[in-house]
């Protein structure tokens, strides 16, 4: 593929599917994942970018760092929800009224 | 018949799979109604998005898609379904329930859809290069102008790994 434009709309679609993803659903290990599919959208349009570079490996070490940051970031926020679960009995987001009213 | 040969050869077919795949698996995590077989579909979706980087130049970072995604995060977050699901609720304990379905979807079509036409609209000064040995010069590169990163991102992968082990434990 040749041409930088089906990256762009397909990682266009993708994101907007997790962001949606994230509106959408109340569970909060439903919404890790739409997280994840961003910050998949994002990772292809910098490899994409990076295929018509100059120094094609700049894009893709960022890639990778992105990935390693969301790698840390699943297992802080599982680790959180665990608690969460503990502590409220369930991981729906509308039900954590604690600080309401 | 001809086109078809020819778009066969280009690869263009291939990377319209790749996509389909990328973009059905997305779609099934937001459709689905069970967090499992969601979680299935985000498998797909990495899946779909490691071809579609291979199109793209980065074999590395295909690869490394495939053993951190796959292999780290998904197993993570099913190890987090199983860990966190109601286990009073006989049946249907897997099961998610959606919320404003049709505003998010609204919100969804449009974004894609404005950020499409911002795409198509703009105009991107590109030229193709095709360099050598890519792999090694991803490796060279990490090892001198972006080490000081690479240090930096294993630190917080420590701190993030120990931080969550010690969030998770439990209490006295």
């Amino acid at each position: 593929m040749n041409s930088l434009t089906p990256y762009l709309i397909v990682s266009a679609i993708l994101f907007a599917i997790g962001f949606a993803v994230i509106v959408t659903k109340k569970n909060l290990i439903l919404m890790l994942m739409g997280v994840e599919l961003m910050l998949n959208a994002v990772n292809i349009n910098f490899v994409a970018f990076s295929k018509f570079d100059k120094i094609p490996e700049q894009g893709q070490i960022f890639a990778l760092f992105i990935m390693l940051v969301a790698a840390s970031e699943v297992a802080v926020g599982l680790a959180i929800i665990l608690k969460i679960k503990k502590y409220y009995e369930n991981i729906n987001p509308e039900k954590l009224t604690e600080l309401k009213n | 018949m001809e086109i078809v040969l020819r778009e066969l050869q280009n690869g263009n077919v291939a990377f319209g799979i790749f996509c389909l795949i990328a973009v059905i698996g997305a779609l099934y995590v937001l459709f689905s109604k069970n967090v499992l077989y969601a979680s299935y579909g985000l498998l797909i979706s990495f899946l779909g998005v490691a071809g579609i980087f291979v199109f793209a130049g980065g074999e590395f970072v295909s690869a490394a898609q495939i053993m951190i995604y796959i292999g780290g995060i998904l197993i993570l977050l099913i190890f987090g379904i199983m860990l966190s699901s109601n286990k009073k609720m006989e049946k249907g304990r897997l099961n998610i329930e959606n919320k404003d379905m049709v505003f998010s979807l609204t919100i969804a079509v449009s974004l894609s859809l404005l950020l499409s036409f911002l795409v198509l609209e703009s105009k991107f000064n590109i030229s193709s290069f095709k360099p050598q040995q890519h792999i090694k010069n991803l490796g060279y590169n990490l090892m001198t102008d972006s080490v000081l990163v690479l240090e930096i991102i294993g630190v917080l992968l420590l701190m993030a790994l120990i931080g969550a082990t010690y969030i998770a434990k439990k209490d006295e």
